[in-house]
């Protein structure tokens, strides 16, 4: 087959694959991304089987029989621990921005630069092997077409004639094409991811057909395939693990490796985590992507026994899935085939070269140029993005022109596969730091230092600088004798342990060192603050991130229905503060057809939980952001209800308190209103009672007077005009009485009338006008004044007189004729004047005393049981007090007498209290 | 839901870590026919498949 039709077919195979890339990623940018989709998730995991799958499995199974299975075994089996593992790591990613393994494991240890560089290192170093025999395969998949039947020529000695060069600098191209167009902040390549994707399914395509042509062109199906070759004598032992030479050892490690590499190695990381665009698409991947790899394998062992019974030593057994239709004249199927090799050679290469070149570029080359302070220095950041993505084109080119050299110097003497398993160990010394930094809160970044570099070291020592001596770039004296001489120090045989393949011994020892030295060190070291806290965000990140809250990472929503939903519950001012908030802490500049990241989802989600409740939020925001048959306007359109029910609900409750507030005012007013009116009605039934007493007698006395006044005496006539007057006396003075108690009751005092009143003066002018009373009765009057000169008060004088009048001749009514006396005495208490006015009289009962004070309580004399005065004496005398800031009071015993306290603030008091008793 | 979910998963990848291993795998270890296949390319690819269909049974979305 000529040279020029296959690298034409590649071409166009290549730039069918930049066009996929570039339709994606055009599409992506309006906002539709084809990759997120569970199925083109599962078919970029894929990205697994490279030719190593393609061409290696078929030559592993020629000399270890069914053991090529354990290497897709292992995946299979890890599947579903996906749900919780990988979704782990996805959440974490997501939440802490991680962009690959390296990046990963640095966070967990408290974002250490050094585990960086170590992580990167490894995988690099690790790596370069595996991307080695991807070119060497796809190297001798042209070598195959162009020169099947012949020898292959030896590369040539310069470096421009040798095909595998070309080859990896065009693989270089398109690693760099692919990899690093653009920036992107989250290392997403949907045009990568699409084109990956569609790689598997050519490879998958290929191997089918092939197998098939096979099983059932050159035999009549699986049942004469098996029967000829179980009978074969150079197939006969590939039917058995035991008779192929594998140890159930050698079994398990190969699945250890391979249940690691499908989590830990670069490219599956960056697929799996980095790439993924929502942890929904896990659940399909877990059984898609476990079947994707059963199908690719399905005639792995029948191509292998196919091309072991037809050819001999001289075809090379990595290359039967060419030879085979070469061998039959099919060279189409044969195209066909190579086409596939090299989809399943490129799609890893340019997967795991990225994820190489973002960690050797940020782990290494980066941090170096902001220490020599040349990176970014006056220069925009249109320049720094350019900078860096040619750093990471330069990182791609040297990670590439390293698997050459290596392919040229070691591979070319090594299998596909058992240099391909030097990498899967390389990647699993990852394990131990990587699984205890999701489940292990304990461990320290000392501890996966630690971990990683006695693990590194042990494994460089037992499988790549050994494969390196074999291919005669070092002495190989150490590998037959052990270091120094020690023979416990042979690579192949450390510490005496021998019989076992080298890949099985170098994983076993490396990993149980590794582990062991991450867990002595982590248990014995302080972790740093920083290291806790992301130990603790990795290892509890559900505590971060709800199991449910897993659709926030893929929440997505047009920035025009947040903002209209926003401005329904906050108010338009506030909706545009808040975005303008928004935009100004982060940096961006928001229009409306823009699709809403998750943080953007988050910010406005919180906003509304303030506003709306955290439950109705989530619920509004599902509604926008997932796809819902319900639309978002019924959803606004419920809510507003909801919220208009609430918001009256509210009014009414405030309504309602206010209602009873009134009612309980209204009951008091009327309860008052009722007792005024029963007061009022007493107080007349009282008053015309008292009225119709004197009026009664009078009128009868008249009518005698009238009638008889002929029949009566001088004396009598005399005697009934006496009473007459008496009588009428009594009837004026309670009118007098009842005006005087609507006049004082309804006025206060006039602030004109204030003066300062002498009390001693007031009580002696009193008793002087009353002294023909006191004479009458013979009762004896005396004022005792303990401060004299020193009794002013303010106060109105009339009323004054009035109180002490009301005092006088209260007690000059109770005390008995002949021998009664009645005292005043004056003197200062705590700045009170204290008029005390004693009498001689029968004294108040103790139940009575609180009554006297009443309006139209009268006390009758015990010797006569009438009732002396209106009753209403006293009540006006309380008053008056009262309103001059005073207070009255009654001392008495039956038989003893009775005191009446008056207490009036002193002058210099006065004004303030009598103030206060005004309000 | 959940739990119960990830209990089940978490019982088949011990299962399946049983039936991939020795010593089970030692007894289909052996030169013999099943079904027209080899017994133990036959034993692997049937553990496989039921493999995957357990898995896309257990995580098949439930109707509501």
């Amino acid at each position: 087959m000529a040279l020029s039709l296959i690298v034409l077919c590649s071409l166009a195979y290549v730039m069918l694959l930049f066009y996929i890339a570039w339709r994606v990623d055009f599409s992506a940018v309006k906002g539709k991304s084809p990759v997120n989709n569970a199925y083109v998730y599962a078919l970029s995991l894929a990205v697994y089987c490279t030719a190593w799958t393609f061409f290696g499995s078929v030559g592993r199974a020629t000399t270890g029989g069914l053991s090529f299975l354990g290497v897709y075994l292992g995946p299979s089996l890890l599947a579903p621990l996906w749900f919780v593992l990988l979704r782990k790591m996805i959440l974490i990613s997501k939440n802490q921005r991680i962009t690959s393994i390296a990046d990963f494991i640095s966070s967990r240890y408290g974002k250490s630069a050094t585990l960086g560089v170590i992580v990167t290192v490894i995988a690099v170093l690790g790596i370069v092997p595996y991307i080695s025999i991807q070119l060497k395969a796809v190297m001798f998949g042209i070598n195959t077409l162009t020169h099947f039947g012949q020898a292959a020529p030896a590369p040539p000695a310069e470096l421009w004639l040798d095909g595998g060069f070309w080859v990896t600098v065009a693989m270089a191209m398109f690693t760099a094409f692919f990899g690093t167009r653009k920036l992107d902040p989250n290392e997403r390549h949907e045009g990568l991811v699409a084109a990956v994707a569609f790689e598997s399914m050519v490879k998958l395509g290929a191997f089918l057909a092939v197998g098939l042509y096979v099983t059932f062109g050159f035999y009549n199906g699986f049942d004469d395939l098996f029967t000829k070759a179980q009978v074969h004598e150079a197939t006969h032992k590939m039917f058995s693990l035991q008779d192929s030479g594998i140890t159930p050892f050698s079994w398990n490690m190969l699945m250890i490796l391979s249940l690691f590499a499908i989590m830990l190695l670069p490219r599956q990381f960056h697929i799996a985590v980095v790439e993924n665009t929502s942890p929904r698409h896990i659940a399909r991947a877990m059984w898609v992507f476990p079947l994707y790899l059963l199908l690719i394998n399905i005639f792995v062992f029948p191509v292998a026994l196919a091309g072991k019974m037809n050819f001999d030593a001289n075809i090379h057994p990595d290359t039967y899935l060419l030879s085979l239709p070469l061998a039959s004249g099919a060279n189409w199927l044969a195209l066909l085939a190579f086409i596939g090799g090299f989809s399943a050679a490129t799609s890893m290469i340019v997967v795991e070269a990225t994820a190489l070149s973002i960690m050797f570029s940020n782990h290494i080359v980066v941090p170096l140029l902001i220490k020599t302070r040349s990176f970014g220095q006056g220069k925009d950041l249109v320049s720094g993005a350019h900078r860096l993505l040619d750093i990471r084109r330069v990182s791609i080119l040297f990670i590439l022109f390293m698997a050459y050299l290596y392919q040229r110097s070691v591979g070319s003497t090594y299998d596909l596969v058992s240099v391909g398993l030097i990498s899967f160990t390389a990647a699993a010394q990852l394990a131990p730091a990587f699984i205890g930094a999701m489940y292990w809160k304990r461990a320290t970044h000392q501890g996966a230092v630690a971990g990683l570099a006695t693990g590194f070291l042990v494994w460089a020592y037992c499988l790549p600088i050994p494969s390196m001596a074999q291919a005669g770039i070092v002495s190989r004296d150490f590998i037959d004798h052990g270091l120094w001489g020690i023979s416990a120090l042979k690579p192949y045989a450390l510490f005496g342990f021998s019989g076992v393949d080298p890949v099985s011994h170098a994983a076993f020892w490396s990993l149980l060192i590794n582990t062991w030295v991450y867990a002595i060190v982590s248990i014995n070291t302080k972790p740093s603050t920083l290291n806790l806290t992301q130990a603790d965000l990795f290892v509890n990140i559900h505590k971060y991130i709800s199991w449910q809250d897993t659709d926030i990472l893929k929440r997505e929503a047009k920035i025009g229905d947040l903002k209209n939903m926003l401005d329904r519950f906050l108010g338009e001012t506030r909706t545009l503060t808040l975005f303008r908030e928004y935009e100004s802490n982060n940096g961006v500049s928001l229009t409306n057809h823009q699709v809403a990241q998750a943080d953007l989802v988050n910010f406005v989600e919180t906003q509304l939980s303030g506003a709306i409740g955290a439950a109705s939020a989530r619920l509004v925001m599902d509604s926008i952001v997932k796809e819902e048959p319900i639309t978002l306007d019924e959803v606004m359109r419920i809510l507003e209800q909801t919220r208009e029910a609430v918001e009256y609900s509210r009014v009414m409750v405030e309504k309602n308190t206010e209602l009873k507030t009134l009612t309980l005012q209204l009951t008091a007013a009327n309860e008052q209103l009722k007792n005024l009116d029963r007061l009022k009605a007493d107080f007349i039934t009282t008053v015309t009672h008292e009225l119709r007493t004197p009026v009664t007698s009078i009128r009868s006395l008249t009518k005698i007077l009238l009638d008889y006044r002929s029949e009566l005496s001088e004396e009598k006539i005399q005697e009934y005009l006496q009473i007459l007057v008496g009588e009428s006396d009594r009837i004026s003075r309670l009118i007098n009485q009842v005006l005087d108690l609507e006049k004082i009751q309804s006025e206060s005092i006039a602030p004109e009338a204030l003066q300062s009143v002498d009390m001693e003066a007031l009580v002696s002018r009193t008793a002087t006008g009353m002294e023909q009373l006191f004479r009458e009765k013979e009762v004896a009057f005396s004022v005792q004044n303990d401060v004299p000169g020193a009794c002013e008060v303010q106060g109105d004088y009339d009323r004054l007189v009035q109180v002490v009048s009301n005092l006088l001749s209260n007690a000059l009514k109770f005390v008995p004729q002949g021998e009664g006396w009645v005292k005043a005495r004056l003197f200062h208490q705590n700045g009170f004047l204290h008029l005390q006015i004693l009498d001689n009289g029968p004294g108040i009962p103790p139940e009575k005393q609180a009554m006297i004070f009443e309006k139209f309580t009268q006390l009758s004399r015990r010797d006569t049981g009438k009732p002396q005065g209106s009753g209403l004496g006293l009540f006006i005398t309380k008053t008056i007090v009262e309103q001059h800031g005073g207070l009255l009071r009654v001392e008495s015993k039956i038989g003893e007498g009775a005191m009446f306290e008056v207490r009036l603030p002193l002058n210099r008091f006065a004004k303030s209290t009598f103030a206060a008793a005004k309000n | 839901m959940s739990d119960r979910r990830e209990a089940n998963l978490l019982l088949l990848f011990i299962t399946v870590l049983i039936l991939l291993n020795y010593p089970l795998l030692s007894l289909v270890d052996r030169q013999d026919h099943w079904f027209g296949f080899p017994a133990l390319y036959f034993y692997l690819f049937f553990v496989w498949l039921g493999l995957i269909v357990a898995v896309a049974l257990v995580v098949r979305k439930r109707k509501k």
